[in-house]
C-alpha cells in the first residue's frame, strides 16, 4: 500500500488558508489515507483549502469522492475548498462525471489563492 | 484509432481452439487489443464472438492457445490469481447481472465494499457518481425487479466500471434497448474510453452502435477470424460496390455489415444436398 506522503508532496499555511500540494497517481489504493490527511486540516478550520493537482498524473473514482467528502466538510466548517492545476486525464474525471461545476477549480495555485 | 501511449497490447490471444461435442466453435483465434482503443468483435449467431468472451474473462478453459490479460496468461491462472485480475476488468453482460435482493445502489457498493477499504461515506459518494454516469442515481434505492431490462443493463454498467477498471468488457450492450438508451450507452463507451482511457471490447451484432463506437473491428465467422481492420477500412466495405469486392470473403463481410438478404452467407446456407433430403425422407414413408 502507498504511503499518503508519496501523493502529498506539501501542506503549507498561507496566512489563514492552507495549500495542499498532491503528486502522482490517487487510487483505491491511496485514496483512504489521503482522505485522512486531508480531514486532519480540515479539522483546523483553515479559511480556504486549496489543492494544488498540477502534479497529479492519475485519479480515479475513489479520489473524485474523496475530494467531494473534503468538499463537504469545508462546506460545514464554513470554509472554501479550491482546486487548481488539473492536468487533463484528471479534469477529464470531473467532466466526465459531472462534477466540473460543483468544484471551484482554478488554472493555477495563483489564482485559487487571488479568490 | 486512439493513440496508442503505450505500444504493447493489453490482450493478446493466439491460436485460441475451443471445441463443444466435437463441434469446432473457434478454430485458431488470433487478435491483439491496445490500450485506449475500442475493439468491436462482431458476426453471426453461433460465429463464436460470446464464446470467445467468455475465454478471455476466463470463465471457460480453451482446448488449445493462449490469451494474455496484462501480460498474464489467463489459460493457466488458477482460481486466486483468476479472482485477483478479474478486479482489473469489467463485464457487462446482456442481463446485467444484478443480485435481485440487493438495491441497485447496494449491487455497486457490494463490489467496492468486498475489494476496497475504502470509507463506507467515499463508497456512498461512488455510487452516487457511478450511477449518474448511467442516469440511474434516482433509482438507486429500486430493486431490480422494479426497473426494465434497459434500466437493469445501465445499472450493470454502472457496476462494471465500479472499481475503475482498465478494461471493460460488454456483451451485446445495445440488445434489447430502445434508440435513446442505445445511444447513450454508445456515448458513454465512447466516453470511458477516450477521456478516461479504459480499453473497451464490445461483441456486438448491432452495427449501427459498432460503428459509431469502434477504433477497430474485428469480424468472426464459423469461429475463425475472418477480418480485423479500422472503422474505417470497414466502412469501405460497407458502402463498396460488390464488384468492387473480389474475394468470397468480402463479400461475406459486406453483406453482413450491410444486413442484406442475398449474398454469399444467405446462398451457402442452400445446401447442395437439400433435394436429395427431401427425396429420402419420402422414399422412407413409402415403405
Amino acid at each position: 500500500m502507498l504511503n499518503p506522503h508519496d501523493i502529498i508532496k506539501n501542506v503549507r499555511n498561507e496566512g489563514s488558508a492552507v495549500v495542499l500540494e498532491l503528486a502522482g497517481e490517487i487510487d483505491m489504493q491511496c485514496s483512504t489515507e489521503l482522505r485522512g490527511e486531508i480531514m486532519a486540516i480540515l479539522q483546523e478550520k483553515p479559511s480556504a483549502l486549496v489543492v494544488n493537482m498540477s502534479q497529479v498524473t492519475f485519479m480515479d473514482s475513489s479520489g473524485l469522492a474523496t475530494l467531494v467528502e473534503a468538499l463537504q466538510w469545508s462546506r460545514r466548517n464554513g470554509g472554501t475548498f479550491r482546486l487548481s492545476g488539473l492536468q487533463e486525464n484528471v479534469r477529464n474525471v470531473f467532466e466526465i462525471s459531472r462534477l466540473e461545476s460543483f468544484f471551484e477549480i482554478y488554472d493555477s495555485e495563483a489564482e485559487a489563492m487571488a479568490q | 484509432m486512439t493513440e496508442k501511449t503505450d505500444p504493447s497490447p493489453i490482450l493478446i490471444i493466439s491460436e485460441l481452439v475451443k471445441s463443444f461435442s466435437n463441434q469446432r466453435v473457434l478454430d485458431g483465434i488470433n487478435l491483439e487489443v491496445y490500450p485506449g482503443e475500442i475493439m468491436v468483435i462482431m458476426g453471426g449467431s453461433g460465429c463464436g464472438k460470446s464464446t470467445l468472451l467468455r475465454h478471455i474473462i476466463g470463465s471457460i478453459a480453451p482446448d488449445s492457445g493462449s490469451i494474455k490479460l496484462f501480460g498474464q496468461e489467463m489459460t493457466t491462472l488458477d482460481d486466486k490469481a483468476l479472482n485477483a485480475i478479474r478486479k482489473r476488468f469489467g463485464i457487462l453482460f446482456q442481463s446485467g447481472a444484478l443480485f435481485n435482493s440487493l438495491t441497485i445502489g447496494d449491487n455497486i457498493a457490494l463490489i467496492l465494499k468486498e475489494h476496497t477499504n475504502l470509507d463506507a461515506t467515499t463508497i456512498e459518494i461512488m455510487v452516487k457518481i457511478k450511477l449518474e454516469l448511467v442516469n440511474l442515481r434516482e433509482h438507486a434505492d429500486k430493486m431490480p425487479a422494479m426497473i426494465s431490462g434497459g434500466m437493469k443493463k445501465r445499472a450493470g454498467l454502472a457496476r462494471a466500471i465500479a472499481l475503475d477498471p482498465k478494461i471493460l468488457f460488454y456483451d451485446e450492450p445495445s440488445a434489447g434497448l430502445d434508440p435513446v438508451t442505445s445511444a447513450q450507452i454508445d456515448q458513454l463507451i465512447i466516453d470511458l474510453t477516450k477521456k478516461l482511457h479504459v480499453t473497451s471490447v464490445v461483441v456486438t451484432h448491432e452495427m449501427d452502435s459498432a460503428f459509431t463506437i469502434a477504433d477497430r473491428m474485428c469480424m468472426l465467422d464459423k469461429g475463425k477470424v475472418l477480418k480485423v481492420g479500422t472503422r474505417q477500412e470497414f466502412e469501405w466495405l460497407r458502402d463498396s460496390d460488390p464488384a468492387d469486392c473480389p474475394s468470397e470473403q468480402d463479400r461475406l463481410i459486406r453483406q453482413f455489415l450491410r444486413g442484406d438478404a442475398e449474398g454469399p452467407i444467405t446462398e451457402r446456407k442452400l445446401t447442395s444436398d437439400y433435394e436429395e433430403d427431401l427425396l429420402m425422407a419420402s422414399l422412407k414413408h413409402e415403405k
